[in-house]
């Protein structure tokens, strides 16, 4: 009924090492996980590995299993390659996916808290990158957080969003679809290069559109799908499934991520409930929306819509927006919280300067940002679009580190409007968030190091010395393992074999 | 009341597309000093961009992720 409900952000960084581009990049991934496990167990070999017992990738929302024969072997995710991959102190995962380091959220409850701790794991890759290079003989190796390398690779920033299990995903695809093709006027991070080699040297809005081209599908890592179908839901299956959104991109502006999740989770709201039945927004040709839309930087491109309308994406925005306000006014004051308001205002408030005056939001939406960076050496220098230092502002638009990402720099001239400071992200770094689940499973890490075999979204295994085998304390509720539920538990287990014996009591 | 929250900000942004117009004449003004501000940004940014840059783009290659 708001935009209250448990999400996440899983990032996966580009990475390179400049001067070496032959080194094998699953390796250096890999160092880059290493080095900040290394860091956070204080340099005690850390013994917690991931819990693949529940993963289930191949598992289709539409209600039927892919065969591992079937499956490409990049769909495979739950086979332990033995690659790094660890949990963290916050509860959030650190790992090598393909051939990227990864960080995926704690779980959070809010819009707010997603932005928070996303922005942590830009912290957690700055300072794994800091530990690999102080390594013997370990390089500066550099990560980006963007999806292409414009020469026909994309890699993910995907969110999820737990949802009802009794909702029908026929109107998840039939209302996601169109809100996902418009919403890219404020979501998109920006590109130089049209197509997914960035033949054509011309600007649009999207990191990830051109990598697009199903509209329903299982497959993550090609014929990307609009609407993801993978079901793994990390929690109790009969009540929960786990909307996995493969469409986004990884935004540097705080303020995009903010709108990104808080507009998602408050549409999701009205699919739940019922509120959308009416309402048809479905484009006629949506593979080629996605495309069209995210090449129009004047965003006045009409989409074709079934019934023989026309819209705009701004238009189309407007229409879920309308809906999302009579949705929230129709329900009680209690659930109309101010977080709500906010990404509501907010949503408004950049829909309309979209249209009026776009380079009004070049301090909050990352596509406008970059586009005055360009525009303005190619109206300083007489740059034509496909010199390469044109290239170099795109990539380096996303380059995290703070004394070299152009996105910092911005953030450091307050051209780039940030949600939390320093010490906010610092401490989002190293502390799970107290209302999830994340919470239990990040206090084990943390206090009981010596004692977790491995973890995972929805378990916690310990290894005991005083026990024989391994326990493994399920954590399939995800609004459960919170502080206000475990965190006297906890303060009265000095160590881990207690807090069983305090968990098995009742 | 939300309903009240609502209207209110809808009337500021009535409020705020009429001062827009009033104010249209002086725009190019603006862009100007918009201009000279977007300079100074790309004179700092010029100090931190890696060198050659069509080496370092080249060389910027990635395999597929999800």
């Amino acid at each position: 009924m708001s935009v209250h409900r448990i999400m996440g952000l899983e990032t996966e960084y580009g990475i390179s090492v400049p001067g070496h581009p032959t080194l094998n990049a699953m390796v250096t991934s890999s160092q880059i996980v290493n080095a900040y496990a290394y860091l956070v167990s204080h340099g005690a070999r850390s013994k917690a590995r991931w819990d693949y017992d529940e993963e289930s990738p191949l598992r289709d929302a539409r209600g039927f299993d892919m065969s591992r024969s079937e499956a490409d072997a990049t769909q495979l995710t739950d086979e332990d390659l033995g690659l790094a991959n660890v949990i963290l102190p916050n509860g959030a995962r650190l790992y090598v996916d393909h051939a990227h380091p990864e960080y995926s959220t704690p779980e959070v409850s809010n819009p707010r808290d997603a932005v928070l701790w996303d922005r942590a794991g830009v912290n957690v890759m700055n300072a794994a990158a800091e530990a690999a290079v102080a390594a013997p003989g370990g390089e500066r190796i550099l990560l980006y957080k963007n999806n292409t390398d414009n020469k026909g690779a994309s890699y993910g920033c995907h969110e999820n969003y737990l949802m009802r299990r009794t909702t029908a995903f026929a109107d998840i695809v039939r209302h996601l679809t169109p809100f996902f093709i418009s919403r890219q006027v404020f979501t998109g991070a920006g590109r130089l290069g049209i197509g997914q080699e960035g033949q054509t040297s011309a600007f649009q809005l999207s990191q990830r559109a051109d990598f697009f081209e199903v509209e329903v599908g299982l497959e993550t890592t090609l014929k990307r799908p609009i609407i993801n179908t993978r079901d793994e839901p990390h929690a109790d299956p009969e009540k929960y499934r786990r909307l996995h959104v493969i469409v986004g991109d990884a935004n540097m502006s705080d303020t995009a991520t903010f709108l990104k999740m808080g507009t998602t989770a408050i549409v999701l709201s009205m699919i739940e409930d019922g509120y959308l039945d009416t309402f048809d927004a479905m484009p006629v040709d949506p593979v080629r929306e996605m495309h069209q839309v995210s090449h129009d930087t004047t965003l006045t491109h009409v989409i074709a819509v079934s019934r023989g309308r026309q819209w705009t994406a701004i238009d189309m925005q407007r229409a879920f927006l309308e809906h999302a306000w009579n949705y929230c006014q129709s329900r009680t004051d209690a659930d109309f919280d101010e977080q709500t308001k906010e990404v509501l205002t907010m949503w408004g408030d950049h829909l309309d300067r979209l249209q009026s005056d776009r380079m009004s939001v070049a301090s909050t939406i990352d596509w406008v940002a970059k586009l005055s960076l360009l525009e303005g050496y190619v109206r300083r220098d007489g740059l034509a679009w496909d010199d390469p230092r044109l290239h170099l502002v795109d990539l380096q638009y996303a380059d995290i580190r703070s004394d070299k990402g152009l996105a910092a720099r911005l953030e450091q001239r307050g051209r780039l409007t940030r949600m939390f400071d320093d010490e906010e992200v610092d401490r989002a770094r190293q502390q799970p968030p107290q209302d999830t689940r994340a919470y239990f499973r990040g206090e084990c890490v943390r206090r009981y190091p010596e004692s977790i075999a491995a973890a995972s979204w929805d378990s916690v295994v310990f290894d005991i010395p005083q026990r024989e085998a391994l326990l493994r304390v399920p954590t399939l509720e995800p609004t459960r393992g919170t502080y206000a539920h475990v965190s006297h538990i906890l303060d009265a287990s000095p160590d881990a074999a207690s807090l069983i014996d305090a968990l098995t009591e009742d | 009341m939300p309903g009240q929250e609502n209207a209110e900000y809808r009337k500021a942004n009535r409020r705020d597309q009429h001062d827009e117009e009033a104010q249209a004449p002086a725009a190019k003004e603006t862009d100007s000093a918009l201009d000279g501000d977007v300079d100074a940004i790309l004179d700092e940014i010029d100090g931190v961009l890696e060198s050659n840059a069509e080496d370092f783009v080249k060389s910027f290659v990635q395999k597929g992720g999800q």
